[in-house]
C-alpha cells in the first residue's frame, strides 16, 4: 500500500513541474516586454526597475524560470502589484472563504444527487428515470451564473427572503453565514449535483445487474438492504473518484459564483487580480488551484484502493 | 487473411453508419437537441439578412424598455434592441464553440495519434503533458491564458481551445491503443504501409466516432466557457452583442429591467441542451456495445 502510495507520488512530481512551466510561461505570453505591462498605465521607471529586479527579468528564462520555482518552493509566489501583498497571504485570507463555499455547495450536491441517482437507477426506464435524466442534463446545461442571477432576481429582488450579497464566515456568525451561503452553494452545487447523479445512477445500474445483488436477494433480504447495504457500498467506488475531480470544476465555478454574489473568495481573487493585471496573482492562484487538484486526485486514488478490496491486494 | 479484414473494413463501416444515424434518427431526445442546434445556427447564418434593428443602433429614448411589439424582448440600458442583439449574440457563441472546439481538435488529436501509436517516450512526454494541462480546471485555464492574452472573442476562442485540448489528447491517445494491436493494423504492418498512412486510413477512422462524440459535447462546454469568460469582461468586447457579455450588465440593472438578464441566459442554456443532447445521442448511437 505504502509502495503504490509512493508510487502515485512520484507520478505526481513530473506533472506538478509541468504546471510549474505552464504557469511560468503564461507571463512570457503576454505581449511586448513584460515588466512594461506589469508596470501598469503610469510605467513609472522606478516600478519597471524593480519589477525587472524582482523577477530577473535580464537573465536567460531557465534562469528567470529557477528563480520563480526556487521561491514558490520555499511559499514564494511573489507580491501583488495592486496590494503589496505576498500572494501566498492573499490566497490564504481568500481560500477559508472558497472551502465554505465548496463545503456547503458539496452537501447540496450530494444531498440531491446521490439519492436521485441511486432512485433513477432502480426506477430506471420509468417517468421517474426520465424526468430525473431531464432534469441532471439541464442542471449541466444551465450556466451557473445565470442561475444565480435569476434567483437573485426571484429570492431577493422579489421576495426578498434572502440577501443577494455578502459573506460572514460560519465560525463567526452562524446564521447570518448560512443566509448568505444558500443561494451560492446551491448555486454552485447544482451541476454537480446534475454529474453525481448521473454517475451514481450509472454506478447503481451496473451494480444492480451483478450476482452477488441476485444472490442477496434469493436470501431474502429486504429491497432496502439489498440496494444500500449491497448495491450502493460497491457503487461508491467511481463516485469517490469523481467527487475529487470534481474539486476543479467547483473551484472553476466559484470564480463566477463568487464574482455574482459579491463574496471574497478565491475565485473573486483571480477575476479581480485579471483586472487589475495583478499578474502574480493570476500565476499563483493557478498554480495553487492546479496543486490542490494533484492532491485531491491522489486521494481519490488512495481512497480507491482503500475502498476496494481487491486493489488493495494488488497495491 | 489480413487483407482480406482490410478489404471488408468500408464495407463494414457503411453497416455500422447506417444502423447509428438509424438509432440516431429514433432518439427523440437526440432530434430534439439537432432541432435547437440546426435553429441556432440558422438564426446566426441568418443574423445578417433578417429584417431586424441594428444590434449596435442606441436609442435614447427606449432606455430599458420592457417586451413591447415594438421590441419583441425589450431594450437594454442605452435603448438597444434586445431581439436584435439576441440573434447577433447567437453568432459570438456558436462561433466560439466551433472555432475553440476545431482549435483542440486540431492539436489534441494529432498529438493523441502521436502518442498512442508510437508510445515510448513520446508517449511518456506528451501523456506527462496533457496531465499538467488536465490538473488545471478548465475555466481557471482560460480565463488565465484569456487574462495573458488580452481580452478578445478571438483570444477566448484561443484559450477555451487551448484549455479543452488535452481531453481530445487523452481520449485519441486511449481509442488508438485500444485499435492500433487489431489484426488490421497488423496486417497493414505487414504489407509495409507507412507509420502516416496507417494513422491516416487505418487508425483514424476507426477512432473518429469517439471524438465526434467528445468535439458535441465539448462544443456545449465551450459555449457556456466564452459565455463565461465574456461574462467576466474577458470574451466579446462591447458593443458587439455576446450573451455572456449581455448578462454582466444585465445583473446590474436587476430591479429596473429583468428581462435583460432573462433572454441571454436562456439562450445559453437551451443552445447548450441542444448540443448535450445532441452529443449524448451521437454517444448512444455510435456505441456499437449498445444494442437496438
Amino acid at each position: 500500500m505504502l509502495r503504490y502510495i509512493g508510487k502515485r507520488l512520484l507520478i505526481a512530481i513530473p506533472t506538478l513541474l509541468i504546471v510549474s512551466i505552464f504557469v511560468f510561461m503564461l507571463q512570457k505570453i503576454l505581449p511586448g516586454d513584460p515588466a512594461l505591462v506589469m508596470a501598469g498605465e503610469e510605467r513609472d521607471p522606478q516600478v519597471i526597475a524593480f519589477i525587472r529586479a524582482k523577477y530577473h527579468l535580464n537573465d536567460p528564462l531557465i534562469m528567470q524560470y529557477f528563480y520563480w520555482i526556487g521561491g514558490a518552493l520555499r511559499g514564494d509566489l511573489g507580491i501583488s502589484l495592486r496590494t503589496n501583498q505576498p500572494v501566498l497571504v492573499l490566497i490564504g485570507q481568500k481560500l477559508p472563504v472558497t472551502i465554505q463555499l465548496a463545503i456547503m455547495s458539496m452537501i447540496f450536491a450530494f444531498a440531491i444527487g446521490i439519492p436521485a441517482g441511486i432512485i433513477s437507477a432502480i426506477k430506471k426506464g420509468t417517468i421517474i428515470d426520465y424526468v430525473a435524466n431531464i432534469v441532471a442534463l439541464s442542471g449541466l446545461s444551465i450556466p451557473n451564473f445565470w442561475l444565480g442571477i435569476m434567483l437573485i432576481l426571484l429570492v431577493s429582488v422579489q421576495l426578498g427572503w434572502l440577501p443577494a450579497s455578502g459573506f460572514e464566515m460560519f465560525t463567526v456568525d452562524p446564521v447570518r453565514s448560512i443566509q448568505t451561503m444558500i443561494m451560492p452553494a446551491f448555486v454552485l452545487g447544482t451541476g454537480l449535483a446534475a454529474a453525481l447523479m448521473r454517475h451514481t445512477r450509472s454506478a447503481m445500474l451496473g451494480v444492480l445487474k451483478s450476482d452477488y445483488v441476485r444472490t442477496a436477494r434469493a436470501k431474502g433480504l429486504s429491497e432496502n438492504v439489498v440496494i444500500l447495504k449491497h448495491a450502493f457500498r460497491n457503487a461508491l467506488l467511481p463516485i469517490v473518484t469523481l467527487s475529487a475531480l470534481l474539486f476543479g470544476q467547483l473551484l472553476a465555478g466559484a470564480v463566477l459564483t463568487e464574482q455574482i454574489f459579491t463574496i471574497p473568495g478565491f475565485g473573486k481573487l483571480i477575476v479581480d487580480a485579471v483586472f487589475n493585471r495583478d499578474y502574480a496573482v493570476v500565476q499563483g492562484v493557478v498554480l495553487c488551484t492546479a496543486f490542490g487538484f494533484i492532491v485531491m486526485n491522489l486521494i481519490a486514488d488512495i481512497l480507491y484502493v482503500l475502498l476496494n478490496p481487491r486493489m488493495r491486494e494488488g497495491a | 487473411m489480413t487483407t482480406i479484414a482490410i478489404e471488408t473494413l468500408p464495407e463494414q463501416d457503411v453497416h455500422s453508419e447506417n444502423r447509428a444515424w438509424a438509432k440516431l434518427k429514433a432518439s427523440h431526445s437526440a432530434m430534439a437537441g439537432a432541432v435547437l442546434v440546426v435553429f441556432f445556427i440558422a438564426i446566426a447564418l441568418l443574423a445578417p439578412v433578417l429584417p431586424i434593428a441594428d444590434p449596435t443602433a442606441t436609442d435614447w429614448g427606449a432606455v430599458r424598455k420592457a417586451p413591447s411589439a415594438l421590441h419583441w424582448f425589450g431594450t437594454d440600458e442605452i435603448g438597444r434592441d434586445l431581439f436584435s442583439r439576441m440573434i447577433w449574440g447567437a453568432q459570438a457563441s456558436l462561433l466560439a464553440g466551433v472555432v475553440s472546439v476545431a482549435i483542440s481538435v486540431a492539436i489534441g488529436v494529432p498529438f493523441g495519434l502521436i502518442s498512442g501509436y508510437f508510445g515510448g517516450w513520446t508517449d511518456q512526454i506528451i501523456s506527462r503533458i496533457t496531465d499538467a494541462l488536465l490538473a488545471t480546471p478548465f475555466l481557471i485555464l482560460a480565463i488565465a491564458l484569456a487574462a495573458f492574452l488580452g481580452p478578445s472573442l478571438t483570444n477566448a476562442m484561443i484559450a477555451i481551445g487551448l484549455s479543452s485540448m488535452p481531453v481530445f489528447i487523452r481520449l485519441t491517445r486511449g481509442q488508438v491503443l485500444a485499435v492500433r494491436t487489431e489484426d488490421y493494423v497488423e496486417g497493414a504492418h505487414a504489407i509495409g504501409l507507412s507509420h502516416t498512412r496507417i494513422i491516416a486510413r487505418y487508425i483514424l477512422p476507426n477512432v473518429f466516432s469517439p471524438i465526434l462524440v467528445q468535439a458535441t459535447l465539448t462544443v456545449a462546454t465551450a459555449i457556456i466557457a466564452e459565455a463565461s469568460l465574456s461574462f467576466l469582461g474577458l470574451g466579446q468586447q462591447p458593443p458587439a452583442p455576446s450573451w455572456g457579455s449581455m448578462l454582466n450588465v444585465a445583473k446590474n440593472f436587476l430591479e429596473q429591467a429583468p428581462w435583460m438578464a432573462m433572454w441571454p441566459g436562456a439562450a445559453i442554456f437551451l443552445v447548450v441542451i441542444g448540443f448535450n443532447l445532441l452529443g449524448d445521442g451521437l454517444r448512444d448511437a455510435l456505441d456499437p456495445r449498445e444494442t437496438d
